[in-house]
């Protein structure tokens, strides 16, 4: 017997969608040969924070883990990249995958403490774990106690000794790092493991049903976002080149990525994207505003929340059933059984 | 000796301060399952809210409450029935993300309205009085006044959830919002007040909190997170458990400062990690938050 269906893991705008994604691609590799400063700039922030929206997805919009608590690893991220490149010798780009994985050691005692917190929360748990961070760094005095520290003039020579040349080699591991994260998310979502995930956001009680571990799928979720994100921490401040405490564990990274994300869409790999290019596209005419940018960005993630909780691009496949990044396994009848 | 003896005395009477953030948050979450991440910031809007009306009308701090009072607890029902109520549901995700992106915007307005500025509400001289116990301790009276307000605050929940048709459509919304409304009772309506009443307990304890310490519009968070704490340290579903969660909250922070100044907050959070490794349930655990 024959099946009489096929499984379609690509669409049409997926196929369009991958050689638009390989010519913009080439585009921004290319970037610092032609581009301005500035723009690169903008690029590296743009990228980072596309980064840190894609781990927060992953974890809240796929594993339901609502953390408001990811500045930890951001921050820690931040430090160990001072702490390797001038303690350990450590070279600075090599900080980033290092921090990734110490990210991950460390999210193993905070899980055991946060996962005992069901649901809602777990959510605020993880901001008190990210004030102990905060706090225990401010009293480490080799890594400048509640003042923070530069990065030493010959650490900063030592990426390249050109000004460009180190604008150009952090903004090519900005693209490497948030390129490498859309594709693993992308495939871990394909594979039987974001197979699980999804059953997990649709009805926890039914996937468990099917013999999905629910728990360990959630950990391995969660280590893996502390990996990405404690990375992406040490490649943020790499562009800094400065770290304090209140810096380094500033609500405000997770504010942002939780804004961009509900807006651009949770629980989609093109959401954060497009929350990220709104995010910045509204940021350059509305930085004068200061408190009314945030008040602004927050009424609009309350209300897309309440009216539209799939995000902007919830309503743009809705309607023209649009997916770039299909993750989803999709049957189609054979027409001639 | 006598020095921690002071220590412990002042974190218990401040533990009474926490157990009052932490009512609050109680309640919303007892009656809505709901977890407010906004409960910090609308204890500061109470402040400032105060602020404004010693400000215009010249009255004492305890007075400017009776006008503090009504305006949260409407405030509160609105925002439970206007907004709040069409989060709730079993997908986590909404009412989280929508209070916390309430929490951004009063904290921003309250920036732009009032400034970075930090204030403090003077009650006069009450503020500094004190009772000597004995050779070298002594206790404020302000700060034990706080605490016994604590303590009627939760002895009059108790009876106000046990005793009263309030509490029980409280109750009974709270075991099951369906067959509560096949009894006739209006959840919304019901969640609305639930919302008001915790209000209430905010603008009391923000008032209060105003006159003991400074406040600005960005402290709001870490008073949720003390909130929080003492909630869980205490044990979900358990009134009297908030007092004791906050008073260890209290008396860790007190200590923790006494070693050495920053270690003031980061002692709290610690009793409370120590308090989740090997009691998850909190002290007193009355409901299983599930």
């Amino acid at each position: 017997m024959t099946d009489s269906y096929n499984v379609l893991r690509s669409t049409r705008a997926s196929r369009i969608g991958s050689i638009i994604g390989l010519v913009l691609f080439i585009v921004l590799v290319s970037f610092p040969t032609w581009g301005d400063r500035a723009t690169m700039r903008l690029l590296v922030e743009m990228f980072y924070i596309l980064a840190l929206s894609q781990m927060w997805n992953l974890m809240a919009g796929y594993g339901g883990l609502v953390s408001v608590g990811q500045q930890a690893f951001v921050g820690l991220g931040g430090y160990m990249l001072f702490l390797l490149t001038i303690h350990l010798g450590v070279g600075a780009v090599w900080t980033v995958p290092l921090a990734g994985l110490i990210g991950a050691v460390v999210s193993l005692p905070v899980a055991f403490l946060v996962f005992r917190l069901r649901g809602h929360y777990f959510a605020i748990g993880t901001w008190v774990v990210a004030e102990v961070f905060l706090l225990g760094f401010a009293q480490i005095k080799t890594l400048g106690g509640g003042s923070g520290l530069s990065l030493p003039v010959s650490v900063v020579k030592s990426i390249a000794s050109s000004r460009a040349g180190r604008d150009s080699a952090i903004y090519w591991t900005a693209l490497f790092v948030v390129v490498a994260v859309i594709a693993i998310v992308y495939f871990l979502l394909r594979s039987r493991h974001g197979l699980a995930l999804t059953a997990i956001r649709d009805s926890e009680e039914a996937s468990n049903s099917l013999g999905v571990d629910n728990f360990r799928a959630k950990l391995l979720v969660y280590i893996f976002a502390a990996f990405g994100t404690t990375a992406i921490g040490a490649l943020i401040f790499l562009t800094k080149l400065r770290i304090s405490p209140s810096a380094a564990f500033d609500i405000n990274w997770t504010t942002t990525v939780i804004f961009i994300v509900v807006i651009g869409g949770i629980g989609t790999i093109e959401g954060p994207i497009l929350g990220t290019i709104i995010f910045f596209l509204l940021r350059e005419p509305l930085a004068d505003f200061g408190s009314w940018y945030l008040i602004l960005l927050g009424t609009t993630a309350v209300v897309v929340m309440l009216k539209a909780p799939q995000g902007i691009w919830g309503i743009i496949t809705h309607k023209f059933d649009l997916r770039f990044f299909p993750v989803q396994r999709r049957l189609e009848l054979k027409k001639d059984d | 000796m006598i020095e921690w003896a002071n220590t412990i005395i002042q974190g218990i009477l401040t533990g009474g301060l926490y157990a009052m953030f932490a009512a609050g948050l109680a309640i919303i979450f007892g009656v809505m399952r709901l977890v407010n991440i906004t409960h910090g910031d609308l204890i500061v809007l109470a402040a400032f809210i105060a602020m404004v009306v010693i400000e215009t009308t010249g009255v004492n701090p305890f007075v400017s409450l009776l006008a503090v009072i009504p305006i949260m607890f409407v405030f509160g029902y609105f925002l439970q029935r206007g907004i709040l109520n069409f989060t709730l549901g079993d997908d986590l995700l909404p009412p989280l993300l929508v209070t916390f992106g309430l929490s951004i915007v009063i904290q921003n307005l309250l920036l732009e309205i009032f400034s970075a500025d930090s204030q403090r509400l003077k009650a006069g001289s009450f503020e500094v009085m004190s009772i000597q116990l004995t050779e070298g301790l002594s206790i404020g009276v302000f700060p034990l006044v706080i605490f016994i307000v604590a303590l009627v605050m939760i002895i009059g929940l108790q009876q106000l959830f046990n005793r009263t048709r309030l509490g029980r459509a409280f109750r009974a919304t709270s075991d099951d919002a369906t067959t509560a409304q096949l009894m006739g009772i209006n959840h919304k309506h019901i969640f609305g007040l639930a919302m008001g009443l915790a209000l209430i307990l905010v603008a009391i304890a923000g008032v209060l909190m105003a006159v003991r310490t400074n406040f600005d519009p960005t402290v709001g968070p870490s008073r949720l997170l003390f909130a929080f704490e003492a909630v869980i340290m205490g044990g979900l579903g358990s009134l009297w458990g908030t007092l004791i969660g906050g008073i260890i909250l209290g008396v860790a922070q007190n200590i923790g400062a006494k070693i050495d100044p920053g270690w003031q907050i980061l002692f709290g959070h610690i009793a409370f990690l120590i308090v989740l490794v090997f009691r998850p349930n909190g002290l007193f655990p009355r409901t299983r938050d599930d």
